[in-house]
């Protein structure tokens, strides 16, 4: 369990935003660096960058769990967050979840046995007026409809096949 | 059309990077704020009456006039960009498509207040907006704005772009604060309050982005003409994201003389209700404030026109007005379900209470079940009294302004739409099929007349 060279290069220019002995609040970003490269928060994985940035592990512990973008537990390849609040409910947002739901075979909080998808609703992510919407990794996807879900689920079926 | 102050620019091709963005006069705020000295910025801000943009509509000059400035202690400028209140998406507009604008700003108010280092707090979900930021400041950099001893100035300054990683309650500015420390996102007691003790208990300002933007017409305009664009107290010009069910979504710059209805039915802003349907409701200031059904949205309860200013929607109190808050504008038309859609905002409520007080940590989650046992047809008449007297219990009751979130809309809802609540608690099959509609809402517009 160790950073690639350059997410180290990366941490350690993290760390030089703040001032001296402030490392802690490189927190966030190292433990968003480490979902990067790892795919989720283990218990080794935040042990790993407790000894890092010279923290103890329940400090580590104790941010991990408080953010909701933080998995601990492994997710699919791709996982579909779907934004299930009021503006985006008025946009037709519990229909779009079904159909993802109905197509993949999942209720929201699974995965695909074949360890692909992963469904999970989300709370308001500031795209209330391209609603109904979704986060797939780094991006939105927004304005959806089940013609488009189903086009994001045949991308990310052919990435998948390209990347094997 | 409105004066546009903020997004003059917005749709130039390549405003997103510098170049194009200095052939409009981008960054001339910075060179005529540097020949000034920081107390002089502070009053032109003051005379311009800008007020925060991020919810509260504190005024800005007036806060920047109480930071403390002990010997040999740094302070910091921390501008909010975390903005999670649903309805509300004006800040990621203002990131994503003209970065510099708030860069520039970022640099005047960090003169202003002696910040050396200055850090953005963006949510974490706006992952590849962070990018675009870095650029942005990477070229200011390049060409002089960031750095070393600025313009010859002697003013040194630095920008890092931070990301949370998903929690509402990081918006709230003390939490904001922890978080930026590497910690979970829970409100501090106050006081002592940022501007004594902040970031790693120096002296520090959070403001939000937009208002951070609209420095620079300030110091471009100088604050006296600011202030003449608008209206009292409401002054310069404000970024609404509008949503719900419109025909044309999005985020407008509107000077503060508009109407509501001007807004919401012309072609300019709004173009009107989506599919021909009737106004029925809307949440003119992001999730937290006041429902207003629409003959309370056109015109006050003394029946004069309602404006999209801070006063204009505030007329009436609680009783019959509502907040402008963050500029989140979502409208309903009568196929909406205030006892859905209220529910669906006490879950988000509930999901980002930090749990440190107990009225909003158990008072989000009782409100939030008995909601959706309304919604879906399990609830009983004394449900809703129950729900009126929880919101209550945690309004003023917690350590900060979540709870008066979670609890406000909840009691908007029943105060103007009980008879809703009773017809789902009444009509349990039916409430699953069909909605209550707009009933004796039937005709607000003609209700106004
Ligand atoms: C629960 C909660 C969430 C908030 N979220 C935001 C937010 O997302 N963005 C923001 O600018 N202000 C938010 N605020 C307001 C901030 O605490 C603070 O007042 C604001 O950043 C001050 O900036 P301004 O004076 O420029 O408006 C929130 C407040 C509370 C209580
Ligand atoms: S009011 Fe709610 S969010 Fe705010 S500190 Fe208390 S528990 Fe946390
Ligand atoms: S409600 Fe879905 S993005 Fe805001």
């Amino acid at each position: 369990m160790e950073f690639s060279e350059e997410k180290l290069k990366k941490v350690s220019e993290i760390i030089a935003r703040y001032p001296e002995g402030k490392q802690k609040s490189a927190l966030l970003p190292v433990l968003h660096l480490a979902q990067e490269q790892f795919g989720w928060l283990s218990v080794e994985t935040m042990d790993y960058v407790a000894a890092l940035l010279s923290l103890e592990p329940v400090e580590v512990y104790e941010v991990a769990t408080f953010y909701s973008m933080y998995n601990l537990e492994p997710v699919g390849k791709y996982l579909f967050e779907v934004c299930q609040t009021g503006p985006c409910m008025i946009n037709g947002s519990d229909d779009i979840i079904a159909y993802i739901g109905e197509r993949l075979g999942i209720t929201p909080g699974e995965t695909t046995a074949d360890g692909l998808f992963t469904l999970k609703t989300v709370e308001c992510l500031g795209a209330c007026g391209y609603a109904p919407m979704m986060q797939l990794g780094k991006h939105y996807r927004e304005h959806l409809t089940k013609d488009k879900v189903d086009a994001i689920i045949e991308e990310c079926r052919n990435n998948a096949a390209a990347n094997n | 059309m409105g004066r546009k102050l903020l997004l003059e620019h917005a749709g130039v091709e390549g405003i997103r990077y510098y170049d194009a963005y200095r052939k409009k006069g981008g960054y001339a705020s910075v060179e005529k704020a540097l020949k000034m000295t920081p107390e002089a910025i502070v009053e032109e801000v003051k005379k311009s009456g800008l007020r925060g943009r991020g919810g509260a509509g504190f005024p800005t000059g007036l806060k920047w006039s109480f930071i403390a400035k002990p010997e040999g202690v740094p302070r910091h400028l921390v501008c909010n960009a975390d903005e999670s209140e649903p309805g509300t998406f004006k800040d990621r507009y203002l990131m994503e498509f003209i970065p510099h604008l708030l860069i520039e700003g970022l640099i005047v108010s960090s003169f202003a207040l002696g910040s050396n280092t200055t850090y953005i707090y963006i949510r974490g979900e706006y992952a590849w907006i962070p990018d675009i930021l870095e650029q942005a400041i990477a070229e200011a950099k390049v060409n002089g704005w960031l750095g070393k001893n600025i313009l010859g100035s002697g003013f040194d300054c630095e920008i890092y772009v931070q990301r949370g990683a998903g929690a509402y309650i990081c918006g709230e500015e003390t939490a904001l604060i922890e978080s930026l420390e590497g910690k979970r996102g829970n409100p501090r007691i106050k006081p002592p309050f940022p501007a004594i003790k902040g970031l790693w208990d120096r002296p520090t300002v959070v403001n939000n982005v937009e208002t951070l933007t609209a420095i620079v017409p300030v110091i471009n305009l100088g604050g006296e003409e600011y202030a003449k664009i608008g209206v009292g107290r409401s002054t310069g010009t404000k970024l609404i994201s509008a949503c719900g069910n419109i025909n044309k979504p999005g985020v407008y710059e509107i000077d503060m003389t508009i109407s509501v209805e001007e807004f919401i039915f012309s072609d300019e802003y709004c173009g009107g209700m989506a599919n021909g349907k009737k106004l029925k409701a809307c949440i003119p200031g992001g999730s937290s404030v006041p429902i207003l059904p629409a003959n309370l949205l056109l015109k006050t309860a003394k029946g004069e026109t309602r404006y999209m200013n801070y006063e204009s929607l505030s007329d009436g109190g609680f009783a019959t007005g509502s907040m402008m808050g963050s500029g989140g504008f979502v409208v309903l038309d009568e196929d909406q379900c205030v006892v859905k859609h209220t529910y669906t905002i006490a879950r988000f409520y509930r999901h980002e209470s930090c749990g440190q007080c107990s009225p909003c940590r158990e008072g989000t989650g009782w409100m939030e079940k008995i909601l959706k046992n309304i919604d879906t047809g399990k609830g009983k008449m004394s449900d809703i009294d129950l729900l009126w007297d929880i919101q209550g219990k945690i309004e003023g009751n917690t350590i900060c302004p979540l709870g008066d979130a979670a609890a406000w809309p909840v009691a908007a809802a029943i105060r103007h739409f009980r008879d809703e609540f009773e017809w789902h608690v009444r009509n349990p099959e039916e409430c699953l099929r069909r909605n209550f509609g707009l009933a004796h809402y039937a005709d607000p517009l003609e209700a106004v007349a």
